[in-house]
């Protein structure tokens, strides 16, 4: 248990600090790799929880696809990063006042109790005992049978994002010549092939369409 | 001491701050600003799964899942409507962004 209670506090700890530098670094490629560490972490606290199959998915999506996508762009735009840092300390006192008057609030609501956690008996669909049934097959049970609708609806939701990207990125350049195969099979001898009577001695006329 | 649903619940009470400040404090800087969305939404995934582990019930998983997918795609057309940005104005400033003003 007690190794527990530390593994707890070193996560969230690295997790919140790692919070912090996302938002305070100098520059965005750390704050990118500082981001991948908080999502890290958050993936230890969901192991602890008891959620495994969503901490793999966790590192996975973010770590794999969200966060290199990220540092892609980053990387790619040249960006002139300290002339976008040019307002942080004007913005320092407003934010950290907001900020502060958040955390209290949120914090007051735990610490008041008002969250006074019972286990009801009649939730929708109860844990199965860990021993019995590993989480991934649990959330599995539940994902495809209850919440398959859901399930569908995620997934249209990744193709419709999928096809708003590629739209929104493709660009058709003036300077590129493509293949148009549709007007290659559409010629005909009598367009492509051009006859001309040559006076003999005299200089040919072609002319080239 | 026993670890507790206050106790994740405070992280991600610290993180969803840490996002929200990241957001005033980085007013100029899109991709900051994303990543500071990201943070918010992270802290949400962890509420929702502490909630489902104290509570014995196995929905906030499957709602943390479709969070996070929700989250990926936002990531992903954020940043390909910054990169268009940049391609048509050369910069990511925020502030210019006012060419749409009603």
């Amino acid at each position: 248990m007690i190794i527990q209670t530390i593994m707890f506090y070193v996560l969230a700890v690295v997790t919140v600090g790692a919070g912090v530098m996302v938002i305070a670094s100098r520059n965005p490629v750390h704050s990118v790799l500082f981001l991948i560490l908080a999502f890290f972490n958050s993936a230890g606290l969901f192991v602890m929880m008891g959620a495994e199959f969503l901490a793999m998915i966790l590192i996975i999506v973010y770590v794999g696809a969200v966060a290199v996508l990220f540092l892609f762009v980053v990387m790619m735009l040249n960006i002139n990063f300290a002339e976008l840092r040019a307002g942080f300390l004007q913005y320092l006192p407003i934010g950290g006042v907001i900020g502060i008057i958040l955390l209290a609030e949120l914090v007051l609501v735990f610490a008041s109790g008002a969250i006074d956690i019972e286990v009801p008996t009649n939730v929708a669909s109860p844990t199965p005992p860990a021993d019995a049934v590993t989480n991934t097959q649990a959330l599995g049970d539940v994902l495809y049978t209850r919440y398959a609708y859901l399930f569908q609806g995620a997934g249209f939701i990744l193709l419709i994002a999928m096809v708003g990207a590629i739209v929104l990125t493709h660009r058709r350049r003036a300077d590129v010549r493509r293949q148009r195969i549709a007007d290659q099979v559409a010629r005909d001898p009598k367009t492509a092939v051009q006859v001309t009577d040559i006076e003999p001695g005299a200089e040919g006329t072609w002319k080239s369409d | 001491m026993e670890i507790g649903l206050t106790h994740y619940l405070t992280v991600a009470a610290v993180l969803f701050t840490l996002g929200v400040v990241g957001i005033f404090l980085n007013r100029k800087n899109v991709i900051i600003i994303l990543m500071a969305i990201e943070l918010m939404l992270l802290a949400v995934n962890i509420n929702l799964v502490a909630f489902s582990t104290f509570l014995n019930d196995m929905v906030g998983q499957v709602f943390a899942m479709l969070v996070l997918t929700v989250a990926a795609a936002e990531a992903a057309i954020g940043l390909a409507i910054l990169v268009v940005y940049f391609r048509n104005r050369g910069s990511i400033a925020v502030e210019d962004v006012n060419v749409m003003k009603g």
